[in-house]
């Protein structure tokens, strides 16, 4: 049986078509596995040689890999649920109203989306402790410590945009509130309420507003500070200053 | 030897003149660059500040004064402004909170405005009796149309002590 599986695997092997995806032959030296993974775009960034005390995991360390997993969770949810709302007032309510009532599965999305949204903020959190108190900010992490603290601030700013979206009583005085917030800064506050709303009340602007915002600019914001994170964890070898491990292996 | 090169040096400063083609070429370009990223920044900022707005008007009718009684606070929930009556006159009160923008409310028992978001207390007049509130509620302009009926104009914000009289 596995005999069988394997002489099909060298059969796709030598195919013309795997041969063009893939270029070379088997990873079995050093050479064609480094090859494997410069010949690769998903793997291209990655080291092609780690110490293997970067490979030891702690339990802490599943933090930011389960923020991304939520964060891709609530991309594909949030897609799903695009296809059932409009971002217009009063429709936005209806919309919600019906995935929850109406659509068949809606209320599971809808959950997922929300529940996963507060859990991702949550983790977050947790990463970003875990990341401190373990001096994760410190050379040579510096610069990936910040990038963490946007990715932090768009989290929030995502969290912030979907709060209006469902277009409730929540959701209504909760972003009164905040963007009255925003008038308090000195001179320009009440023009940049002006524009973030786009009018001087939450209303129809303001929604579509925050829908564009929700659903395009700040997920690419997070796409594109996600792979930078990613990229520098691996070239800086973890993701906090290792020293002396408890039992004692440096 | 290092004489001789630092006359060559010399001589090739002497020809070269102060600024290059090349870096003329580049502070024009940067600046054009520049220039035109700064017009861009003021094209999508007015972009983004709409100039006609859906929203409702700032003008409404509040009817006839003799809905009011005398000594009265009168909540125009749809206004979100207290139409009050003293023995001196009529006056609005805007019923926004001016700490975050939640809607007070009229508590005739206590005689007092509160805010249910976070606490702020005001006087029927609008004065505050204890925070989070920065300021006062606004009084609104409000004067009387040909026929008789109240009118209240929320962009027009007057002093506290002038009053409609009754």
């Amino acid at each position: 049986m596995a005999s069988t599986f394997q002489s099909a695997l060298e059969n796709l092997r030598t195919t013309r078509v795997w041969k063009s995806i893939f270029r070379r032959g088997p990873a079995i030296t050093n050479r064609t596995r480094s090859l494997a993974m410069f010949g690769n775009l998903f793997l291209h960034w990655l080291p092609v040689k780690v110490r293997e005390k970067s490979l030891r995991v702690r339990a802490a360390y599943y933090l930011g890999s389960l923020s991304l997993l939520l964060f891709l969770l609530l991309v594909v949810t949030g897609v799903l649920l695009m296809f059932y709302y409009h971002p217009a007032a009063p429709q936005a309510y209806h919309d919600m109203k019906d995935l929850r009532f109406v659509v068949s599965n809606g209320v599971f999305l809808r959950n997922m989306h929300r529940i996963g949204a507060h859990l991702m903020v949550l983790l977050v959190f947790a990463h970003m402790f875990h990341v401190f108190y373990r001096g994760g900010y410190k050379p040579p992490h510096e610069f990936n410590w910040v990038v963490g603290v946007v990715l932090l601030l768009v989290t929030l700013f995502l969290s912030y945009t979907g709060y209006l979206l469902p277009w409730d009583q929540l959701a209504f005085w909760a972003v009164t509130v905040g963007t009255n917030i925003i008038s308090a800064m000195p001179i320009i506050g009440n023009k940049v309420r002006f524009v973030a709303l786009g009018g001087n009340i939450v209303g129809e602007n303001a929604l579509l507003r925050f829908y564009v915002l929700h659903v395009v600019i700040l997920p690419l914001i997070a796409f594109l500070f996600i792979g930078v994170h990613f990229w520098r964890v691996q070239k800086d070898g973890g993701v906090t200053v290792r020293t002396k491990d408890d039992d004692g292996k440096n | 030897m290092s004489d001789d090169k630092q006359n060559l040096e010399g001589a090739q400063a002497a020809r070269r003149p102060e600024v290059s083609r090349r870096d003329f070429l580049n502070e024009i370009t940067v600046g054009a660059l520049g220039i035109a990223g700064l017009g861009g920044a003021v094209l999508t900022y007015q972009y983004f500040s709409p100039n006609v707005l859906f929203e409702p008007s700032t003008t409404f009718r509040a009817g006839n004064p003799d809905l009011y009684p005398a000594n009265s606070v009168t909540f125009l929930q749809d206004q979100q402004v207290y139409i009050v009556r003293t023995p001196e006159g009529f006056f609005a009160v805007s019923a926004v909170c001016t700490h975050l923008g939640c809607v007070t409310q009229w508590k005739p028992d206590a005689d007092m405005i509160a805010c249910p978001c976070h606490g702020s207390k005001f006087q029927p007049n609008g004065k505050k009796i204890e925070g989070p509130a920065p300021r006062p509620l606004p009084h609104y302009a409000i004067n009387l149309t040909a026929d008789g009926e109240l009118q209240v104009d929320k962009l027009q914000i007057i002093k506290p002590d002038q009053v409609l009289k009754a």
